[in-house]
């Protein structure tokens, strides 16, 4: 991929991850997140990961973008009012967020492997679908099972919690 | 490849999904629709019956070297059994027509009776053991819904339960037999499995271990001993279901499962020892406990129960062809058996006690025809269609194991008395309740197929016919003897019972303990209970002292007082806290990456 | 040309981003969309391991797993949040974390 291709959807991604944090109102947020998931999406397939960035696309963009905007339209959310501003509370944070940044050149600059280039990769005679399946059927037999399990729990759980009897 | 077996495999299946997709609320199209599928199925059956031998599929699942195909095979085996089936299956939906007529709940009854169906052929198709249990599982969701049809009943309800229930002990074994099965030999194909065997250097006891488990699936489906409890229980279904389901077809397929893996107990004399005795221990228990019984379905089940003992023992005695003959005339003549019951039945509003009716050979003549047809062949009657594959056991028996031999012919003897003492006592002599005097025949589209089942009864054991259908077999030593042993017991065991119960109001003779099972379904129920207690008396043990005194008090003695002093940094706002994680995940970065 | 170093920097502001959302945010439910950004950027830098680690000419199919498992408890994690903020919701009429002081009511 080229670099201004990749400078291009990063730029969106980062871009609308900023108006997500940005925007007033609920929904244009939801959207937002939408458009950067999106371009995270072409982010994982400039890096031949395929398979994640269809299931990126279909699991976040799809399903849980959906539950985001529905639960907004049940709960009825409107832009907020503006309240008044926790001044040491922004401080605080853009502080923690100040140095977090610092870390984040610190460890890129000092980090001499990540200068080289991608390594070649050849394109095999099964899809990285076939791959990544293998993997997870043969290696991660029984976290696959646990994963199901909790995913099985979780509904159970969203269940319960729906329920109007919760006090 | 040819379309036929898996038009015969579908066809019901289309059937019970069109049924509960669309037709649910019109009860006579969904019985057109089911009697559809299956004579579409038994039109594909009469096909493939006719065709080669032969065997396909396509691969279904595989992952690394774990690799299961969905096929199917058509052999000796496999065709007698489509036959049997479809045919007896036809019969049994043309006859529910007129059974359930008058029941609510008829869409659902077809549904369920199709999905059966489906689950079946896929059974008698499968040509490997996970394709295999995958369909035993739906024979017995299946049967949960039919013997469960008139839920509403708690008996019909609880007796779903029990036969689910017993039935997965069964199934629990017969997967670790399947697992112990691909593990020693890498592939769960039969064809495969069958060559490869027996040139497996297998520790004898882990062969035994294998086979036994596998038995323990045919065990639990074919209601040997222990686990026969559930199939007395389950006529609490409706009769044709009992016709199909718990005497013709369903039952048999656990020694059709054994037959079909007979490699397994091939030469292994420790292994068909055990299928033997347990083949033989149900049949004399089964055929006690019938001569004691008050109810018509009842009496039926335990004898369905005894023929199935005797199918499994001619199993352990090493020739699977003469159980798979029983297993072929018993179906006909007992399917017959009940659905002659359920006329009667039908006909007295729903009494079942034989001790309620009498004189029902004059009020319905065709099913009194058709029974005494099948009673005759049930108890081994020259030349109706049981002598002649019960005799081709009993010479065996005789011939390998003569004590066996002998246990064989006490269960025949009882077989003679028990039938007589049901015959003599609902048809003969003279009407014992009002129900009885009123009775009538059935309609005709339940006399027909009484009479289309009648015929094969009688003729399907004859020399010239029964090689068409039933796999070759060699014939053992004639067996002049074990001929006359046969009928010396039959003689005995009817003039026994013609001399009890002719003209008998009440039953003369009372053995308890037979009428009460053994005590066996008590005994489990105890089992049951007295474990639970000790169990939980254990459990509740552990949990008052040691969980709820050491642990949980120790425990939150010590979050309580260190909550208490923790107690002073709780602010409440969440906000606060992602700011101290903030804060704490940048110094742990730091401190990691670029202090040392 | 991008180099590994590329992807973990935007991975990285793609996360500081998230983070400020999280700190700076009193909506819980924009909190929650901040959460899953925080999410994505580590998915962004396990695929660009992955594509970097190369054996025998394949990318390192563990990581992508990884990422998997990562969408998958994601997914529900946002099912039973998205519940608890709607009975928080039922509770309290309010989607302000400042009026969510208390953990029991």
């Amino acid at each position: 991929m080229t670099p201004v291709l990749f400078w291009t959807f990063s730029g969106i991604m980062l871009l609308f991850a900023t108006l997500v944090v940005v925007n007033r109102n609920p929904v244009a947020s939801a959207l937002s997140l939408v458009v950067s998931f999106l371009g995270l999406a072409a982010l994982f397939v400039s890096l031949d990961a395929f398979f994640i960035g269809v299931i990126q696309i279909l699991v976040y963009a799809g399903a849980v973008m959906v539950l985001f905007l529905f639960i907004i339209m049940l709960l009825d959310l409107r832009a907020e009012g503006r309240r008044k501003v926790n001044v040491p509370a922004v401080f605080g944070g853009v502080v923690v967020i100040t140095l977090f940044v610092k870390v984040l050149f610190d460890v890129c600059y000092g980090f001499q492997g990540g200068r080289a280039v991608f390594p070649p990769i050849e394109h095999s005679a099964h899809g990285d679908v076939w791959h990544i399946g293998m993997t997870l059927f043969q290696t991660y037999k029984l976290p696959l099972q646990v994963v199901g399990t909790l995913v099985l729990v979780a509904s159970i759980g969203v269940v319960l919690l729906s329920k109007r009897e919760l006090r | 490849m040819n379309a036929a077996p898996w038009l015969i495999l579908f066809a019901p299946l289309t059937a019970a999904v069109v049924i509960t997709l669309f037709t649910l609320r019109s009860r006579q199209l969904s019985s057109y629709v089911a009697v559809t599928g299956v004579f579409v199925s038994f039109l594909a059956a009469l096909a493939v019956f006719a065709g080669p031998d032969h065997a396909a599929g396509f691969n279904w699942i595989d992952v690394g070297i774990f690799q299961v195909p969905f096929g199917y095979v058509i052999d000796d085996y496999s065709k007698m059994l489509l036959l049997v089936v479809t045919g007896i299956g036809l019969l049994i939906q043309l006859y529910s027509l007129g059974y359930m007529a008058d029941d609510a709940g008829q869409s659902r009854y077809f549904a369920a009776l199709s999905l059966f169906m489906f689950s079946m052929l896929g059974i008698v198709l499968a040509n490997n053991f996970v394709m295999m249990f995958i369909f035993w599982e739906l024979v017995g969701v299946s049967s949960y819904l039919l013997i469960g049809h008139w839920f509403e009943r708690p008996s019909a309800a609880d007796a779903a339960n029990k036969a689910f229930l017993v039935n997965r002990i069964g199934d629990f074994g017969f997967m670790l037999g399947i697992l112990m099965v691909w593990s020693a030999s890498g592939t769960l194909v039969f064809g495969d499995l069958a060559q490869k065997w027996p040139g497996l250097n297998l520790s004898p006891a882990y062969a035994l271990a294998a086979a036994l488990l596998v038995f323990c699936g045919a065990v639990g489906k074919s209601a040997q001993f222990p686990l026969h409890v559930w199939l007395p229980d389950a006529m609490e279904g409706p009769t044709p279901v009992s016709a199909l389901i718990h005497a013709a077809t369903m039952v048999a397929a656990g020694v059709y499962m054994l037959a079909r893996v007979f490699f397994l107990f091939e030469g292994r004399w420790a292994a068909l020892g055990v299928v033997l005795w347990i083949g033989l221990a149900t049949s004399l228990l089964a055929a006690l406990m019938a001569t004691q019984q008050d109810d018509i379905k009842r009496i039926l089940a335990y004898s369905t129960l005894s023929q199935l003992g005797l199918m499994v023992s001619a199993l352990g005695l090493g020739v699977p062809h003469a159980a798979l003959f029983h297993l072929f005339t018993h179906a006909f003549f007992k399917a017959l058996l009940f659905l002659g019951a359920g006329s009667v039945i039908h006909s007295l509003h729903h009494e079942q006690d034989i001790w309620h009716m009498g004189g029902l050979q004059r009020r319905m003549p065709l099913t009194f025809w058709t029974f005494a047809a099948a009673t005759l062949a049930l108890v081994g009657c020259p030349p109706f269609a049981g002598f002649w594959s019960k005799d081709a056991i009993v010479a065996t028996a005789f011939g390998r194991q003569p004590l066996a031999g002998l246990v064989i012919s006490l269960v025949n003897f009882l077989t003679a008395f028990y039938m007589t003492r049901l015959f003599v006592v609902a048809f003969w002599g003279s009407p014992r309740s009002s129900s009885a005097e009123h009775a009538h025949e059935s309609p005709a589209v339940m006399t027909t197929p009484l009479v289309m089942l009648a015929v094969p009864s009688v003729l399907i054991g004859l020399p010239f016919i029964a090689p068409v259908f039933v796999p070759s077999s060699e014939p053992e030593a004639p067996a002049i003897l074990a001929v006359l042993v046969s009928l010396l017991v039959l003689a005995a065991g009817v003039a026994l019972g013609w001399r009890f119960y002719r003209g008998a109001a009440k039953d003369p003779v009372h053995i308890p303990l037979f009428a009460n099972r053994f005590y066996i379904d008590a005994f489990y129920g105890r089992l049951v209970r007295y474990t639970q207690d000790a169990l939980s008396t254990i459990a509740g043990f552990t949990d008052r002292w040691i969980i709820d005194g050491g642990i949980v008090k120790g425990l939150s003695g010590a979050t309580f007082w260190s909550g208490f002093a923790l107690r002073f940094l709780q602010i409440g706002n969440l906000q606060a806290y992602a700011f101290l994680f903030g804060i704490g995940v940048v110094l742990l970065l730091y401190i990691i990456l670029f202090a040392s | 040309m991008v180099t590994l170093n590329d992807y973990l920097m935007v991975s990285g502001l793609l996360f500081t981003i998230g983070f400020a959302g999280v700190l700076l945010r009193r909506n819980i439910i924009i909190i929650f969309m901040a959460l899953e950004l925080m999410l994505n950027a580590a998915n962004l830098s396990l695929v660009g391991f992955s594509r970097f680690n190369v054996q025998n000419g394949l990318p390192d199919y563990n990581a992508q797993v990884l990422v998997f498992f990562i969408i998958t408890v994601a997914a529900a994690e946002v099912s039973v949040g998205l519940a608890v903020i709607v009975a928080l919701y039922r509770a309290r009429q309010t989607t302000h974390v400042e009026d969510i002081t208390s953990l029991k009511f």
